[in-house]
């Protein structure tokens, strides 16, 4: 009879045999993404040697490990910015057209891909012997092959290939979700291109955009395969990702790459609440509905 | 006004066939090399051969690798269908304490990027003597896909009548039953759909696999990202011959993805 009503009690708050599936799911997720982050913060504060700072110490006194924070900032920040400037015009355009699929379609294989294969493959494109130098100099654009690759360009170019696509079609998907009636409302009453997409279509759209700045900021933040293969690892293109591979495989520390990862996760997360909030600045209120 | 639209349309097409011409461009130029015999100051290779696809058939283990990836990927794509759609069964029906908490939590491993939570992971694993083994691949792969499945899941659950599934509980469908005969073929398309896509990712997910793999438990991407950061120790076309094999391995399962989803939903996640 007890048994019964707590039973009773218990469904009335949502909880039955059905709730239970959800478990070994939360279940996993702590044991493999919870745990492991907490650990590793752990971790981070236990270093081979000294006080429990002196990870934190170490990589804040060391300009060989914290100028990786700025060489990435270098190369995300540009890539990130370009990639949603150029999504914006391409998505109002793509909007207006009715067979979409085949665009997207192109534009999801890059992201299929993986930065692994572009690597490779702008290796050979870009490359001294590649078909965009042989454009350049067969049609006497510059004298002799100009170097793309294993420096600063090469990563921005992979993270343009692999990144243009990600904000693309996250960008086109927001873009969609705005209700056309409202431009059309502006153009009744006299508003221009120009004017209904700085008043009407822009402020809709930006809660979305902050989204997928933040995504794709965080993307470009953690660039790792394309920045060793593509670009300079051991100088401009030495960002932090790298910093924290070779803390944890090659010198096998650990508890310094825990805390290169905390930091990571750290600039990470200020940039990416700053956009959020700049987002609360901008614009209140119900954005693009549904969609999205 | 009117030749303001179109010098506009104009530049945003352009733009888009650049950057289309690039990104093909770039793939030929691998499939090419993987193709040529001799390729140096010209537009097209001297001749053509398929020898560089023998070689790495033989020198990169092609063999091994690829059976370690369909191992890896199947584990993860099962493991995560297991895990993920019953657990979007309840999020979809059932309203409980915690369920913020929950789909906060199930959105963080897919918000932060693999190498960030990939390096805590990986020590983790390590300390349980599970990195190195395929079960270490397969369990790091499977921390983003477990809520990709879920949320992907959880529309294609609301969608169908809860009055179905109470006339089978009416006639005394149990739970194991009403999964089995009830929801999984009313569930069929969105699951597809979802392991699909996990196992697209899944091939192509670099970042966890490198973390976790050994020697002997390095999928396909990972192996291709050692080769070529090896260049050098063996020729460029057969680095480029693998590069097309992997190619080949992801596109073919994305085509046959883009047959049940949309392609903006690789990116978006999860609503319809």
């Amino acid at each position: 009879m007890h048994r019964a009503s707590l039973r009773l009690r218990l469904r009335q708050r949502g909880l039955d045999s059905v709730t239970l599936l959800v478990l070994p799911c939360v279940l996993f997720v702590l044991a493999l993404f919870v745990y492991p982050f907490l650990y590793g913060l752990f971790l981070s504060f236990t270093p081979k040697d000294g006080g429990a700072f002196a990870n934190y110490i170490t990589f804040f006194a060391d300009p060989y490990l914290y100028d990786t924070i700025g060489t990435t900032l270098l190369i995300a920040i540009p890539a990130t910015l370009l990639n949603v400037v150029l999504s914006i015009p391409v998505a109002m355009r793509v909007r207006l057209m009715r067979r979409q699929r085949l665009l997207t379609t192109i534009l999801v294989i890059p992201i299929t891909l993986g930065t692994v294969l572009i690597a490779e493959g702008l290796l050979t494109y870009l490359g001294p012997r590649g078909w965009v130098n042989r454009v350049l100099v067969d049609f006497g654009i510059t004298d002799s092959p100009i170097r793309l690759i294993h420096n600063y360009w090469g990563v921005m170019l992979s993270l343009v290939i692999s990144g243009f696509p990600f904000t693309f079609l996250l960008t086109l998907s927001y873009v969609t979700g705005i209700d056309p009636s409202l431009e059309r409302a502006g153009a009744i009453l006299g508003a221009r291109a120009r004017e209904r997409f700085w008043r009407i279509v822009l402020p809709l759209l930006a809660p979305g955009l902050a989204v997928t700045l933040a995504l794709a900021f965080v993307q470009a933040f953690s660039v790792f395969p394309s920045a060793v293969l593509l670009g300079a690892p051991a100088g401009p293109t030495r960002v932090i990702s790298i910093a924290a591979y070779q803390a944890a495989f090659e010198q096998y520390d650990y508890s310094m790459a825990s805390a290169i990862a905390m930091i990571m996760a750290a600039t990470q997360v200020v940039i990416v609440v700053a956009l959020l909030a700049a987002r609360g600045l901008v614009f209140r209120g119900p954005a693009s509905s549904g969609k999205g | 006004m009117r030749t303001g639209t179109r010098i506009w349309a104009t530049a945003v097409w352009t733009l888009v066939g650049f950057f289309i011409v690039n990104l093909l461009g770039m793939i030929a130029s691998v499939v090419v090399n993987s193709l040529g015999t001799r390729w140096f100051a010209t537009w097209l290779p001297a001749g053509y051969t398929t020898r560089w696809y023998l070689l790495a058939w033989n020198e990169f283990h092609l063999p091994d690798i690829l059976i370690v990836t369909v191992e890896a990927v199947g584990a993860v794509v099962l493991l995560s269908g297991l895990i993920g759609v019953p657990a979007a069964y309840a999020m979809a029906r059932r309203d409980f304490p915690g369920k913020r908490a929950a789909m906060l939590l199930f959105l963080l491993p897919l918000l932060v990027p693999p190498i960030t939570y990939g390096i805590p992971l990986a020590t983790v694993l390590y300390q349980a003597h599970l990195a190195g083994t395929i079960w270490g691949v397969i369990l790091a792969n499977l921390v983003p896909t477990v809520p990709f499945v879920v949320l992907i899941m959880i529309p294609f659950v609301e969608q169908i009548d809860p009055r179905v599934e109470a006339a089978a509980r009416v006639f005394g469908a149990r739970m194991g039953r009403l999964f089995l005969q009830i929801l999984v073929p009313l569930l069929l398309p969105g699951i597809l759909a979802a392991l699909l896509l996990v196992l697209v990712r899944t091939v192509a997910m670099f970042e966890l696999t490198f973390l976790t793999a050994g020697p002997t438990s390095q999928t396909l991407v990972v192996a291709l990202y050692y080769a070529v950061f090896a260049a050098g120790v063996r020729p460029g076309q057969s680095i480029d011959a693998m590069a097309v094999v992997y190619m080949v391995t992801t596109l073919v399962w994305l085509l046959i993805a883009l047959r049940f989803v949309n392609p903006t939903q690789i990116v978006t996640r999860s609503k319809r």
